[in-house]
């Protein structure tokens, strides 16, 4: 029988913030923790994730020992939290179940943010402190090798990361295509509000060269310039400042549009055409329509921004369908490679071989010696037969006594390579799945 | 063999340009590999036409139009590969770029490939300098052309606000326009200096500097187009829409001065007769 993958968690979609934290590991209890989880029953191989949005113990069992209880129990005595407190929120998938699991997280593709790329990384330093505490073994490092080459597929093969889908991250995304390189940029932030800030933020950790920020209360502005690490300017002298800066974000409560086409055209002349990009949040709009019509600028409203939102979300969707049938396809791969290394089905294959051999060179040595008997013809033929069976007795025996002692896997993987069987069955013969 | 040598830069041109048409419908960064990889296996065939018509013509191998239309889509390649290993993110322009290879070798086999003896009068070491030169600067201008068609793309789609997967796909404006005022300040001193070495070259010829034949007044238009581009770029900052426009309008006149005035308008410069 094969072992079995299991995965015990809970993520930021089953559990509360307040449940997520109680069960959290910090790096420091990592290794103890593992050493524990060893030590359950069945357990033969471990690794535990911990972000802030999830908390998984990946392990693979003994066959038929499997008891997913057994690790829950594990997370209760070890966070000391009573177990009624958190089943609820708790996923414990097996097999197939737990595989995709696996490799959708290490995609990102159960995220919060859809295709955020931090959680390969987070992944990675699970598994290397996994493996430095020798937690894992033959099947857990074949597994989390394979999820990252998997997350690596669907980074590649999908545009999953690639779409903006809330407004400031657009705007930023934007942005990127007209000026190329944000580190030379200025931004000028006109007004406040949530979303204007937020658009501000997004700017700043996409590494601009320099923010400036106005307002109508001169306070507000030195607030927030302390907030962004930027300059305050005062409201009636922002306009001098169109020839410096190439970005506007917008949001006051003006009821007039507050930047006119000519006030800009005026400041194209002296910046000598460099682009400039207006990102108008307010509603009544602050910035004339006009100013689109400029030659290298540009000017986005909140509508248009949405739109522009509305399309990446919908070929979010579609890259997540391409995504999830890649995840398919490893998984049934990686079943696959699972199924042989079962013990039976190498011992078959391990003989079909042997005796295909040696037919074929009984065939050809037969062939050369025409004037044989027929008694010596079969007298080759067992003792062709005999060698076969006295060289493979070893191996099989081998692998039998793996099986029972349950460190089958390595044998089987060893053997298969050996005599290059696990290519062929794939064609020929691929074994019952159990 | 000088053919068989051409065909396969041909069809590795073409394999490229057939890839890069698939890297667009869907992209995979697998595939830019593979176009550079291909592309630069034409090009080492490519290089060895060259060489190998040198060595059975026993002087310069650039001096009829299949020579000369073969020498300018080789350079062109070359710019390309330079750009294409030297910039990261543009990789699209292999899409609007190697149809103009593939398209100018293909030009190339469309008239006689046969070698002809050179003529006594264009005997001189001005020749290979003059003809590189021009070459040279007008393959430049084939990837302004092709940057700025990418530029007016993108730029229409920001503007219009109708992004999609090609803006995605498209460099920024800036990076655009960078490269085009960049490749512009090498193409404008490579023309003017094949403008010179000509003159001096037709002094030795035929005896006088200028002698406004056809061709050297179309490459004196072309010349004042791309000076009055580079002087509006640096004086009054022009650039963007305008600055694509007017690197579009230099390589029209660059076709015209290379193939249009053979076509249409006869003078001394009869290397390039369509026979």
């Amino acid at each position: 029988m094969r072992d079995l993958i299991t995965v015990v968690g809970l993520n930021h979609k089953t559990a509360p913030v307040e449940v997520r934290e109680k069960l959290s590991f910090q790096e420091t209890q990592l290794a103890d923790s593992l050493r524990l989880l060893k030590r359950l029953d069945g357990v033969k191989e471990s690794a535990i994730l911990s972000t802030c949005n999830r908390v998984e113990v990946y392990s693979v069992f003994k066959s038929e020992t499997s008891n997913t209880e057994n690790i829950l129990q594990f997370l209760s005595e070890f966070h000391q939290v009573p177990l009624e407190t958190f089943r609820h929120c708790v996923y414990a998938l097996s097999d197939a179940h737990a595989i995709r699991h696996i490799f959708r997280v290490a995609s990102s593709l159960d995220s919060m943010v859809v295709g955020e790329p931090q959680i390969l990384g987070q992944f990675k330093d699970a598994y290397g402190l996994a493996t430095r505490n020798k937690a894992t073994g033959l099947i857990l490092n074949r597994l989390f090798h394979k999820a990252f080459s998997v997350a690596k597929r669907v980074r590649t093969e999908t545009r999953i990361a690639n779409s903006a889908v809330s407004i400031s991250f657009a705007a930023v995304e934007l942005a990127k295509k007209i000026f190329d390189d944000l580190s030379a940029c200025r931004v000028l932030l006109i007004g406040a509000g949530e979303m204007c800030e937020l658009a501000a933020k997004h700017f700043i950790n996409a590494g601009i060269y320099e923010i400036y920020i106005t307002n109508r209360t001169f306070n507000r502005a030195i607030a927030l310039a302390e907030d962004f690490g930027g300059q305050a300017v005062p409201f009636t002298d922002y306009a001098a400042l169109f020839e410096k800066v190439d970005i506007i974000l917008t949001s006051t409560g003006a009821t007039e549009p507050i930047v006119t086409a000519d006030t800009v055209a005026v400041a194209m002349k002296r910046r000598k055409n460099r682009p400039m990009f207006f990102i108008d949040i307010a509603v009544p709009r602050d910035v004339e329509q006009k100013v689109n019509d400029l030659s290298n600028v540009y000017l986005y409203d909140i509508d248009d921004l949405k739109e522009v939102v509305t399309a990446n979300q919908q070929e979010r969707e579609k890259e997540a369908r391409k995504a999830e049938k890649i995840i398919e396809e490893e998984v049934a791969q990686f079943l696959h490679w699972m199924d042989n290394l079962e013990v039976v089905p190498t011992i078959r294959l391990l003989r079909e071989r042997a005796d295909a051999i040696r037919k074929a060179e009984l065939k050809k040595t037969l062939g050369k010696l025409k004037n044989l008997s027929e008694k010596d013809q079969q007298a080759i033929d067992r003792l062709t037969q005999s060698i076969v069976n006295k060289l493979l007795h070893g191996p099989s025996v081998m692998l039998k006594q793996t099986e029972q002692n349950g460190a089958g896997g390595a044998v089987v993987e060893t053997i298969r390579k050996m005599f290059k069987l696990g290519t062929e069955a794939k064609e020929q013969d691929p074994p019952p799945r159990t | 063999m000088y053919l068989t040598l051409t065909l396969i830069a041909l069809v590795s041109y073409a394999v490229g340009m057939t890839l890069s048409f698939v890297y667009v419908a869907a992209p995979k960064p697998s595939h830019l590999k593979w176009i550079g990889k291909i592309l630069l296996a034409g090009f080492t065939f490519h290089t060895l036409t060259f060489l190998l018509r040198a060595y059975q013509a026993g002087h310069f191998p650039i001096t009829n139009l299949h020579e000369s239309l073969s020498f300018f889509a080789w350079g062109f390649v070359l710019f390309l590969l330079i750009l294409h290993f030297r910039y990261k993110g543009i990789s699209v322009l292999f899409s609007f770029a190697t149809p103009i290879a593939v398209l100018f070798l293909l030009l190339s086999l469309s008239v006689t490939t046969e070698l002809f003896p050179l003529a006594p009068i264009l005997r001189s070491i001005w020749l290979p300098i003059h003809v590189i030169l021009a070459f040279l600067g007008d393959a430049i201008f084939a990837l302004t052309f092709c940057l700025s068609v990418m530029y007016l793309i993108q730029e229409h789609r920001i503007k219009t606000k109708k992004l999609g997967k090609m803006t995605r796909l498209l460099p920024s404006l800036t990076l655009l326009d960078q490269l085009n005022y960049r490749l512009l300040t090498i193409g404008f001193p490579l023309l003017t200096l094949g403008i010179i070495t000509g003159s001096i070259w037709a002094e030795y010829a035929w005896g006088s500097y200028w002698s406004w034949d056809p061709k050297e007044t179309w490459s004196l238009i072309t010349w004042l187009v791309y000076a009055a581009l580079l002087h509006q770029r640096l004086t009054v900052g022009w650039r963007g829409r305008k600055a694509a426009w007017l690197a579009i309008i230099g390589f029209i006149l660059v076709l015209f001065t290379f193939l249009g005035v053979n076509l249409l308008l006869s003078g001394l410069h009869s290397y390039g007769r369509w026979s």
